[in-house]
Order: structure tokens, then C-alpha cells, then sequence
């Protein structure tokens, strides 16, 4: 008998939750970051062990546990990973204890106790192994809000001065979200339940026959949830408030995990159960992605606080995401789950190093650093590293993967491809204006005496490093695991990857859709 | 020609109709056991009273829970003449208003907070005088609370049961006049809980008027009182419809105002706002229960066939309720007055469930409503807690900061919020997603999508006291938490319980309420 992996994984962590919690009060509250790290590090242990189980090019669901829960709604605790599941949930178990280790003294300077937070930020965890590892749509939702609860109080109880405003905007934002996919969700159950199929299985619900009218309301409820979480542009203004008042390990998580679950949305959901609708609103979609991909790459280079500055690049991150897409070839959604990942790493790295700045000079603005390579040579180079990644500079992880999008997206829609590789070019502006600002000139005078990198810092940033630039030199292990599910994903969509020709011709049909 | 005959039956061969106890049993030791517990006010020494009376209180509230799961899964029964009707949706509501009620006679009952319990020592003492002010810490209180509460939720089993208009009339008087005679009992702010009575009691009778000319209405076009009856005349009838459609509407808003639905709604924050908290819990849970289960009957078994006319008029107060329910929690700052505007917010969406008129419809409403009366009773427990010198400290900003001081009255609250606010994992998710399924199935999607948008928008009152307890300083002279007493603690837990539950494990209820889900007659 193995081991039931996914539900393992997702239990885990909430076993952890109830250890720390119920650690006695005198104790020191090193103990209950002890707790937290070692059960985040056998989390990492057993997905390591079932990314070993996993037949990359095997079935495209594996790892399947499924038990009853709710007959009555048809709900099911369905559990199953494809390629693109299992490397989020993969990226998940990666960041968690780099993330605990990070947030080792952020919880305890407030007067807000310690043990919550590591608890807070294993059930967050809980809840996003549970969101990539749901194949029940009903399950999916229940972690997929669940979610905000312990986001909500991590960034409200522990983030910076206006951590309330940014708490209750995020929450807000997202519930509203959530809520126009309840109605979906509940009107695609209704369309079942008329074609005889009392269930929220993925495999049952992509069989159904739904009229393009009602495709059309259904994924626009999906749509704008996930749109919401991921964030594309209009609905984007939540995350820099979240991202920069969060507290750092805590804004790695939100960016580099939890937006995430938006673009998975629009791959798991959105696309194989509403083809026709995905395919009519795609242009729609790639043009959101674009204005992304500008707007949030110039508002970076606005920005002189370096959280607010690292969350707008996210946003034009996602556009690429969103763009590989919705460009529905296989390269391109290759491409974008690959930076999904990848962001997770790169973005999560900028923070980090960002914060390493933050607690050395105690403040978010550019304006209050200047020549720290010359105090600070190791935190200046890890900095830089981070930074590269960020704009994707070949032989790091990133520049696969954006490859990837611009060529998936190139063969189908050349405008668009061509206007989001400017956003390649304004990506090494704002990261390289960033690093100049900080890091080079003057050592600023007023900048107290620092210390180099220590060696818990290292044990934070190393990891994550070293899988940015593997990843950036051989990313075919995840390839070969996320290219078949992928194909599938588009399989259910309908639509076939355009030939080769399509480049020597560009005036092709192939062009225009 | 009926009434003659009628009259000539009633003046040849009188008699009792026979009556089925047994299937009455549960309200019927209600009644008794209030009747008992009047006698011992009568009797029973001042010391002793009101252990005896809290004693007689919650065996009858069990016993009566235990009767119905004794009659769960018996046939249908029609008895008293085809006055009542036990069967399905009325043993879920009894045995919902049996479980609800002896959590709120638990809260009832607390002594924790002040000496003498929640209610007031001497009713009659002028408020502001002397006397008045001595009997603050008085140790006594009025113990006719009790049999008041037990009468009030035996009018209420048969409110829901009743298959006559006329004996619906009779048990809304029922269950209303003790509750007008618990809004005034207060201990402290004795004005404002005395203002509260009276305008529960004004309005009340405003609203049984307008029960009572429907009734007439509908006695003269159908010609009789049956529901039954009036479901046959709809159908067979070629007369005008105007008799019939007047009659229902001032039947309907009888009873929307009970269950607090806009626009008959102006009363809620006022009157749960004045009541004593434990009444207001009452009210909120236990009303609302039996005011929709009268509702899913009229509804569903009077006018089932003329659902065409009336549909629009429902949907559109539910539409109503929901907006003005959320629009006005927005702006509330006190904690009762931001509760009373999210339960007309939340009748909204149970009528969202009720207007589906499936067998679905019947039974996820059956479902919200115990989800929802448990979870109420929990929230108003807790507000009780919450206190300064002068009572119970209801506005918002002096709960700022109170999850520093209690952390698990803080938690305890919070969950609730959320399970009010529909995330997963409580309560509210389960019962929305459960009546949001009828409606679309029963073709009310631009109601599902209003239930959405105002459940957004309820999130954010619902959000503002978490934000508050958790994230503001406290306020320099904040009220203490006490430490809940027996009583209220279980109370308090019983409304957790069963909010977790029934959002982790619904399916018993679920089930339950399913294969309960269809009226006799």
C-alpha cells in the first residue's frame, strides 16, 4: 500500500498547525518556529517522494485518492495531480521552510504572539497543497477561500503600518471573486445535475455539453475570480497594497504561491470545462495580459518603495503567465506553467533579498540606500542574482520560460508577441534602475553600520538560488513533467498547435485568432 | 350554501373532533410544561424558583426533541379536523425550535454576567426611581421569563404546523405575545428595552391585522379556511382573483413581518437592539424558524398553483431584503443593531431558497435555517459577554482591541463571522451554497446573483468587527470579557459545534432535511 501522497500533504501541515498551537505558553518561541520548520521540511521530504512516483508522460491524473464527503451535493474529497499540479505543489513544499526560515525574527518584534503566526503560515499551506491537489471543483473552492482566512490575519496582524487597509482590501477583493464563482460553480452543478451527473469531479465535469450562451457566464464567474487572484490589470490594485504591507516571507507566499492559484484556475478550470467560451474570450484576455505586461513594468519603474516596486513586477510577470495561456499552443502553455514555477523562485528570491535590505537600513524606500554593495558585497551579490533572474536574462530561469510564452505566443499572434517583448525590455530597466539606485554610487551616509549576509540568510537565499539558476540551465526535468499535461489541457480546449509555417507565412489564418 | 351547511352540521351533531396526541406530543409538553412552570411561579419559593423553573424549561425543550425524533419517519398525520398537519418540514421545524429554544433558555438562564441573571428584578418598579436603582444588584430577577419563553416556542411549533388559517392566527398570538412581554425585561437600559416591547407590541399587532383581513379575504373567496381548501378553490374557480390575491397579500405581510424580511423589517434593529440579548437570540433564531416554516406552508401548499402571480412580488421583497439587509449592516456601529441588519439580510436569502418551490427549495431552506439559528444564538451569546460597568458594551469601538484581552472570545466570535460572511469549512457556506442551488435549479438565477453581491457586501460589516478586535489598539477604558458561566458557555459551544459541523459534515442534516421536504395536503 503507498502512501495516500496528496491528501498526506495537505493534512500535514494542519497536524503542524495544531503541534504549535498547543505547545505550552512559558516555552521560548523559538520552539515553535523549531516545530514549524521541521514539519514544513518533512513536507518537502514527502513531495520529493512523490515527485519520485510520478510517470512523467504516464496517465495525466496520478496519485488519485478520492473519498466520499458530501453525497447529498455529489462533493467528493477528490484528490489527483497532473504535470502542472504536481510542480506547484512541488514549488509550495520548496518555499515553505525557506519562507519559515526567512519570517525567523519578523514574528517576534510586535507584541502579537509568535506561535500564530508559524501556525498561520502552516495552514496557508494547507490550504494551497489543497487548491492545486483538488479534482473535486466543489473541494477546490472550499481551500480556494479558505485560503484568505489565514492570509487575511497574517498580513493584518503582522504586516507594516497599513497593514489593515491592505488586509481587508485583499480580503475583500478576493471574497468578491470568490462569490461570483460560488454562483458559477453553482449554476455549472444546476447543468450537471439536468444531465443526469450529480458530481463536481473535473473528469465529469468536462463531459458535460454546455451551450455556448451559458459557457460564456460561466467562465466569465471563473474568469474574474481567478483574474482577481492572479491579478490581471483591472483587477490588480489589491496586490501592491498586500505586497507591500505584508510582512516578507509572508508577501513570498501571496506572490509567489498564492497568486498563482489564479493562472492554475484559468488552466485547471476555466479552459478544459468552457472551450468554446475560453477560445471567444481569448483575445479579450491577451490583450488584458499585454496592457499587464506595460503598465505593470512601468509602474515598477515608478515605484520608490522597493516592496510596492517587486510587487508591480509581478503584475507584469502574470501578463506573461496569462499571455502562454490563453495563447492555447502548447509551447505557450509550456511556457507558462514553467513561469509559474519559475516566479514562485525568482519573485520569492527578490523579496527575499529585498528584506535582507529592509531589516538591515529599517526602511522600504529606494531613497534611504545607495552604494550598499560597497557595505554589504554578499547581499549586493545574491541581490543582483535575484535581479537577473527578475528580467530574465538567459541562463537563468526565467528566460526559458519567458522564451517559451513569446514563442507559443508568436505563432499565433504576432502584435501581440512583439508588444509583450518590449515588457522584456522594460523588465531589465526597472530591475536594473532598482539595483543601481540601491546598491551602486556613494555609500549613502546615513546608512547605519551593517553586517554582511549571516548564515541563516544564506541558508534562505542559497536554495532558492541554486534552483533558479538549475532550472535556467536544464529545465527539461519539469518540462518533460508539465509538456503532457499541458497538451492535454489544450486538447480539452480544442485547438492544435499552428505548424511551423506559420512564421514563413505570417499572412495565415493562424494569425489572426 | 356551505356556510348553511355548515351551521346546520354544527347544530344537529356537535362534537369533538378526535385528535391525534401523539403526534402532537411535542408541542403538547410545551404547553404543559408551561402551564407547570406558571404554577410554580405560583407556588414554588422565591429561593428555589428559578432552578425549578429553568429545570422544567429544559426537560421540556428535550423531551419535546425527543418526541419528535420518536415521531420522525411517521407517516403524515392531519388531525384537530384538518387543523394541523405533522409531517415532514413540521417535525424538522419542531425539532429545530426544540433544539434552538433550549439553547437560548440556556442563555436564558445565565447568571455569570450579573448577579441576578439577564432580566429585570421587579417589572413593575418605575424606571429611574428610587427602587429602581437598588434593584440593579438585586439577586432575584422575573423568573416568568421561562413558561413565558416555553409558551412562546410551543406558539411557535404550532405557528409552523398549523393547516388552518385561523389556528395559524391563533398561534402567531401565541408565540408573539409572550416575546412583546420578554422585549421589556431588561436589566439594565430598562427605557430602551421598555420602548423596544412596545414597539415590537404596536407593530405586532399591526402586522396581525393585516394577517387577520387576509384571512377574512380569503374566507370569502374561497370559503374556508383550510389551506387545502384554498389551494382547491384557486384551482377550480373561475371567480375573480382579486379577493384571492388581496388576501394573500396581507396574509404575506403578516408573516413577512415575523420573519423580518423588507420592507416589514423596520422593526428588527430596534427591537433586537432594546431586548435582552438572550431574547434577542431568541428571536433571531427561533422566530425566523417559525415564521418561514409558516411561510414554506402557506406558500406551498395554499398557493401553489397561483405561483405565477405572486413569484414576482417575493422575489422582489427577497431582493429587497438582501440589499437593504447588507446596504444598512454596512453603516451600523452598534454589535446588535449590525446582527439584526444581517439576520433581514439573511432572511433574504432563506426567501431566495423558499421562492424556488422545488422539493430542493423546501429542503435547503429547512437546512439554512438550522444552520443559521445556531450560529446566531452563538454570536448573541457571546455579545453578552462583552461588558463595562453599565451593561453589555454593544458599540463597535469598544470592542476594539478585544482579542488582546480574550483571545478566544475574540476567536470564537470571529468564527462566526466568517461562517455569517459564507466562507467554507462553516455553516454558511453549506447553507448557501444549498439554498443558491434551488434557486438556480428552480430558475431564480438573477436571485443567486443578487444573494452573491450582497454576500460580498455583508463581508464587509462582518470583516469591520474582525479588523476591529484584531487589528485596532484597545480602547483605554475597554469593557472586560467576563468569564462565561456553565450556561452560557454551552450555549456557546453548542452554536460552534454545530457551525463547524454542519459546514464540515453537513450530510446527516442534509439528509435529513431532504426526506423531510414535502408538505401533507
Amino acid at each position: 500500500m503507498t502512501l495516500p501522497y496528496l491528501p498526506a500533504l495537505t493534512v500535514l501541515p494542519l497536524i503542524g498547525v495544531a503541534v504549535v498551537l498547543v505547545l505550552p505558553k512559558g516555552r521560548p518561541p523559538q520552539l515553535a518556529k523549531v516545530v514549524a520548520l521541521a514539519f514544513s521540511l518533512f513536507e518537502l521530504a514527502i513531495a520529493i517522494a512523490m515527485c519520485a512516483k510520478f510517470v512523467a508522460g504516464g496517465a495525466r491524473f496520478q496519485l488519485i485518492e478520492d473519498y466520499a464527503w458530501i453525497p447529498q451535493f455529489g462533493v467528493r474529497f477528490g484528490f489527483g495531480a497532473d504535470g502542472i499540479a504536481l510542480v506547484l505543489i512541488a514549488m509550495v513544499a520548496v518555499l515553505m521552510p525557506v519562507v519559515i526560515l526567512a519570517s525567523w525574527h519578523d514574528a517576534g518584534t510586535g507584541q502579537r504572539p509568535v506561535k500564530t503566526f508559524f501556525a498561520l503560515l502552516l495552514s496557508l499551506q494547507a490550504c494551497t497543497v489543497g487548491v492545486f491537489a483538488a479534482t473535486d471543483l466543489f473541494l477546490f473552492y472550499v481551500f480556494f477561500e479558505a485560503m484568505l482566512v489565514p492570509m487575511y490575519f497574517l498580513i493584518g496582524s503582522y504586516g507594516g503600518p497599513r497593514r489593515q487597509y491592505a488586509a481587508v482590501k485583499f480580503f475583500l477583493y478576493s471574497l468578491a471573486g470568490g462569490l461570483l464563482m460560488l454562483a458559477a460553480l453553482i449554476a455549472l452543478y444546476v447543468v450537471a445535475k439536468d444531465q443526469g451527473s450529480n458530481s463536481f469531479a473535473f473528469a465529469d465535469l468536462v463531459k458535460l455539453h454546455i451551450s455556448p450562451a451559458t459557457q460564456s457566464w460561466l467562465f466569465l464567474g471563473f474568469f474574474i475570480a481567478f483574474a482577481i487572484k492572479a491579478p490581471l490589470v483591472p483587477f490588480h490594485t489589491w496586490l501592491p497594497d498586500a505586497g507591500s504591507e505584508a510582512p516578507i516571507g509572508v508577501a513570498v507566499l501571496l506572490v509567489g504561491v498564492l497568486d498563482k492559484v489564479g493562472t492554475y484556475g484559468f488552466l485547471r478550470w476555466c479552459l478544459p470545462l468552457f472551450p468554446a467560451a475560453s477560445q471567444r474570450f481569448a483575445p479579450l484576455v491577451l490583450i488584458l495580459s499585454v496592457v499587464g505586461i506595460i503598465y505593470g513594468a512601468l509602474l515598477a519603474m515608478g515605484q520608490n518603495d522597493l516592496k510596492r516596486l517587486v510587487s508591480y513586477t509581478s503584475v507584469a510577470h502574470f501578463g506573461f503567465i496569462a499571455l502562454g495561456i490563453f495563447a492555447f499552443t502548447s509551447q505557450g502553455g509550456s511556457g507558462a506553467v514553467l513561469y509559474m514555477v519559475n516566479h514562485g523562485l525568482s519573485t520569492g528570491a527578490l523579496f527575499l533579498c529585498v528584506g535582507f535590505l529592509i531589516s538591515r537600513r529599517g526602511s522600504r524606500l529606494t531613497g534611504d540606500f545607495g552604494g550598499m554593495a560597497q557595505a554589504v558585497p554578499l547581499v549586493a551579490g545574491v541581490f543582483l542574482l535575484a535581479g537577473l533572474s527578475a528580467l530574465a536574462m538567459p541562463g537563468t530561469n526565467t528566460f526559458v520560460s519567458e522564451f517559451l510564452v513569446l514563442l507559443g505566443t508568436f505563432a499565433v499572434n504576432q502584435p501581440v508577441a512583439v508588444i509583450a517583448a518590449i515588457g522584456m525590455i522594460l523588465a531589465a530597466l526597472y530591475v536594473l534602475l532598482m539595483y543601481q539606485r540601491t546598491m551602486h554610487g556613494p555609500l549613502n551616509p546615513s546608512l547605519p553600520k551593517m553586517r554582511d549576509l549571516s548564515a541563516r540568510e544564506a541558508w534562505v537565499i542559497a536554495p532558492v538560488l541554486a534552483l533558479v539558476v538549475a532550472l535556467g540551465v536544464y529545465p527539461k526535468p519539469v518540462l518533460d513533467v508539465i509538456t503532457p499535461a499541458v497538451k492535454a489541457t489544450m486538447q480539452d480546449v480544442g485547438t492544435a498547435d499552428p505548424g511551423p509555417t506559420a512564421i514563413n507565412a505570417p499572412d495565415t489564418e493562424g494569425g489572426s485568432k | 350554501m356551505s356556510t348553511s351547511h355548515a351551521l346546520a352540521a354544527a347544530a344537529g351533531d356537535l362534537r369533538a373532533p378526535s385528535v391525534a396526541y401523539r403526534s402532537l406530543l411535542p408541542m403538547l409538553l410545551l404547553f404543559a410544561a408551561a402551564g407547570l412552570g406558571v404554577l410554580a411561579e405560583a407556588f414554588a419559593p422565591r429561593a428555589t424558583r428559578r432552578i425549578v423553573q429553568v429545570v422544567i424549561a429544559l426537560l421540556a425543550l428535550l423531551g419535546s426533541l425527543a418526541a419528535v425524533i420518536w415521531l420522525a419517519g411517521s407517516a403524515d398525520v392531519v388531525t384537530a379536523s384538518g387543523a394541523v398537519a405533522v409531517d415532514g418540514p413540521a417535525l424538522f421545524i419542531e425539532g429545530t425550535l426544540a433544539a434552538l429554544g433550549a439553547a437560548s433558555v440556556l442563555l436564558l438562564a445565565d447568571r455569570s454576567s450579573e448577579r441576578g441573571g439577564h432580566f429585570v428584578a421587579d417589572a413593575a418598579v418605575t424606571v429611574g426611581s428610587p427602587t429602581d436603582r437598588r434593584q440593579i444588584g438585586a439577586t432575584h430577577s422575573q423568573t416568568e421569563v421561562f413558561p413565558l419563553t416555553v409558551f412562546a416556542l410551543a406558539g411557535m411549533m404550532l405557528f409552523a404546523s398549523a393547516n388552518n388559517l385561523l389556528l395559524m392566527f391563533v398561534a402567531l398570538e401565541v408565540l408573539s405575545l409572550p416575546l412583546y412581554l420578554l422585549c421589556g425585561l431588561a436589566r439594565r437600559r430598562r427605557l430602551l428595552s421598555q420602548e423596544a416591547a412596545v414597539k415590537y407590541f404596536l407593530l405586532g399587532a399591526f402586522a396581525s391585522a393585516f394577517f387577520l383581513y387576509g384571512v377574512a379575504l380569503l374566507y370569502g373567496y374561497a370559503g374556508t379556511v383550510q389551506l387545502r381548501g384554498i389551494f382547491d378553490a384557486a384551482a377550480g374557480s373561475s371567480a375573480d382573483d382579486l379577493l384571492l390575491f388581496l388576501g394573500l397579500a396581507l396574509l404575506v405581510i403578516g408573516l413577512l413581518f415575523k420573519a423580518g424580511i423588507a420592507p416589514f423589517h423596520s422593526w428588527t434593529p430596534d427591537v433586537y437592539q432594546g431586548a435582552p440579548t438572550p431574547v434577542t437570540a431568541l428571536m433571531a433564531a427561533c422566530t425566523k424558524v417559525a415564521a418561514f416554516g409558516a411561510i414554506l406552508r402557506v406558500l406551498y401548499v395554499a398557493f401553489a398553483n397561483t405561483r405565477w402571480d405572486w413569484r414576482p412580488l417575493i422575489w422582489a421583497v427577497a431582493i429587497a431584503s438582501m440589499v437593504l439587509g447588507a446596504v444598512l449592516a454596512v453603516t451600523q456601529t452598534d454589535v446588535k443593531r449590525l446582527l439584526a441588519y444581517s439576520t433581514v439580510a439573511n432572511a433574504g436569502f432563506i426567501m431566495v431558497g423558499a421562492v424556488a418551490l422545488t422539493k430542493t427549495g423546501i429542503s435547503s431552506t429547512l437546512f439554512y435555517l438550522v444552520a443559521y439559528g445556531f450560529t446566531t444564538i452563538g454570536a448573541f451569546a457571546v455579545v453578552t459577554l462583552v461588558r463595562d460597568p453599565d451593561g453589555e458594551a454593544t458599540h463597535l469601538s469598544q470592542w476594539a482591541g478585544l482579542a488582546r484581552r480574550s483571545p478566544v472570545v475574540a476567536a470564537t466570535f470571529t468564527f462566526f463571522m466568517l461562517a455569517f460572511a459564507g466562507i467554507p469549512l462553516t455553516s454558511g457556506f453549506t447553507s448557501k451554497f444549498a439554498v443558491f442551488a434551488a434557486a438556480i435549479d428552480g430558475g431564480a438565477t438573477p436571485l443567486v446573483i443578487v444573494g452573491v453581491v450582497t454576500s460580498a457586501v455583508l463581508a464587509f460589516p462582518y470583516l469591520r468587527i474582525v479588523v476591529l478586535m484584531y487589528l485596532s489598539e484597545p480602547a483605554e477604558s475597554g469593557p472586560s470579557v467576563i468569564v462565561p458561566g456553565g450556561f452560557t458557555s454551552a450555549a456557546v459551544t453548542l452554536g460552534v459545534v454545530a457551525t463547524l459541523v454542519l459546514g464540515i459534515a453537513p450530510q446527516p442534516i442534509l439528509h435529513l432535511a431532504a426526506s423531510a421536504a414535502s408538505f401533507v395536503g
